[in-house]
């Protein structure tokens, strides 16, 4: 069996897979050797295979676990799930009369702690991040910039731009730009 | 570090994984979140691959979860549970995205045309893009921004074959397709992305693929 181009540009994607005959496979690897085109092509495809495959091409947002979690609770607890509502629904009418209320007199909340740092772009407000009282920023867990801090109070990310706090440079990068 | 979510799993892991549905199912329903957290950023990301759009794809995501959770009596233990959790995903996405484009046209890309004749771009020797460069976040980005200029019926198939994994039977029967369209599709959706990357790290691609508006290409 002899095949030509564009017999491998049809199959290349199986051969890939392992899932051509053997007499094809045979044929197809004969062709890769001489044809310099096609085994480029082949490279390609691989390496594309691969990338997209890779674990780090799979993201979620930042407080994607957090937010996910929370409504797992709401959801598993139907005899809870009303008050629980109400409850969430009440503290969030309370935060967002607050915060226009802040937006009002200054951007994100009060006056930043930290005249050199930047307020945060489309930090999501419920999520859950860490200050200390002698801070200026806000921060993931386990970020090393807070390993060593006492006093550390998890707050959700609105109440503490309202505090002043602004986003860590390094865990909060993706809100900084 | 995120738990490695590929199927062939720790024969360990695979019976917790097991005895995790059965007393999901038997009411420890606080266990189901230790179940799904392997797999919860390939849901998203799942999802996102269908929507393009950060909020939709959270919602889609989250939504498939609780539905796996309703559901979880349905699951049949043949299968594999990730598999399960995808399709919920997908099919979740999907029927978003009915509902929003319901009134508007199947764009042209959309379009099954599955029989023409493929002619490589660009033939010249493949510059490898190491996997290291993933490391980087703005290569993440082009590399999701090539994809979602895929035409739909393309970018479903490669998400579900080559980022989630799954087989190109799973493939097809999560798509509601014949295997042989899935495999069509997948070979013009692995070319077409092998076309747009030809040129390399740092090539054209890096600033042409950008849908910013005035995006300069230096």
């Amino acid at each position: 069996m002899v095949v030509n181009c564009e017999q491998v540009w049809h199959e290349v994607s199986d051969y890939l897979d392992g899932e051509v005959g053997v007499e094809l496979r045979a044929a197809m690897d004969e062709h890769l050797r001489a044809c310099k085109g096609c085994s480029s092509l082949l490279a390609g495809m691989r390496n594309v295979v691969s990338l997209y495959g890779d674990e780090r091409m799979v993201e979620a947002p930042l407080g994607f676990s957090y937010r996910l979690q929370r409504r797992l609770e709401e959801n598993s607890h139907p005899t809870r799930r009303t008050f629980f509502g109400w409850a969430v629904a009440a503290a969030a009418t309370v935060l967002v009369a607050g915060s226009f209320e802040a937006a009002r007199s200054y951007g994100l909340g009060r006056t930043p702690r930290s005249a050199h740092a930047q307020a945060g772009n489309h930090v999501p407000p419920d999520l859950m991040v860490l200050v200390y009282p002698e801070g200026k920023t806000f921060h993931a867990a386990g970020c090393p910039f807070i390993l060593d801090k006492k006093n550390l109070r998890p707050v959700a990310a609105q109440e503490a731009q309202r505090e002043g706090y602004v986003p860590c440079v390094r865990c909060m990068k993706q809100y900084l730009s | 570090m995120p738990e490695s979510a590929t199927p062939l799993g720790h024969p360990a892991r695979q019976t917790s994984e097991a005895e995790l549905v059965r007393r999901v199912r038997d009411g420890e329903h606080d266990l189901f979140y230790e179940l799904i957290r392997p797999y919860e950023r390939r849901v998203y990301s799942a999802a996102f691959a269908i929507l393009r759009n950060t909020a939709d794809a959270e919602d889609a995501a989250q939504e498939a979860i609780l539905k796996a959770f309703k559901h979880i009596r349905q699951f049949r233990e043949e299968a594999r549970f990730s598999t399960w959790l995808i399709q919920i995903a997908v099919n979740e996405a999907r029927m978003r995205r009915r509902k929003d484009h319901a009134d508007l046209m199947e764009p042209i890309a959309d379009r099954p045309d599955e029989s023409g004749v493929y002619t490589p771009r660009d033939f010249a020797d493949w510059r490898e893009i190491p996997s290291e460069a993933l490391e980087r976040k703005e290569i993440r980005e082009k590399l999701a921004e090539a994809l979602a200029s895929l035409g739909e019926i393309y970018r479903e198939v490669f998400v579900l074959r080559d980022m989630q994994h799954l087989s190109i039977e799973e493939t097809a029967e999560t798509l509601e397709i014949s295997t042989a369209s899935a495999k069509t599709r997948l070979l013009r959706a692995r070319l077409m992305l092998r076309d747009l990357l030809a040129p390399g790290l740092g090539g054209p691609w890096m600033s042409r693929l950008s849908f910013e508006k005035g995006a300069k290409p230096w």
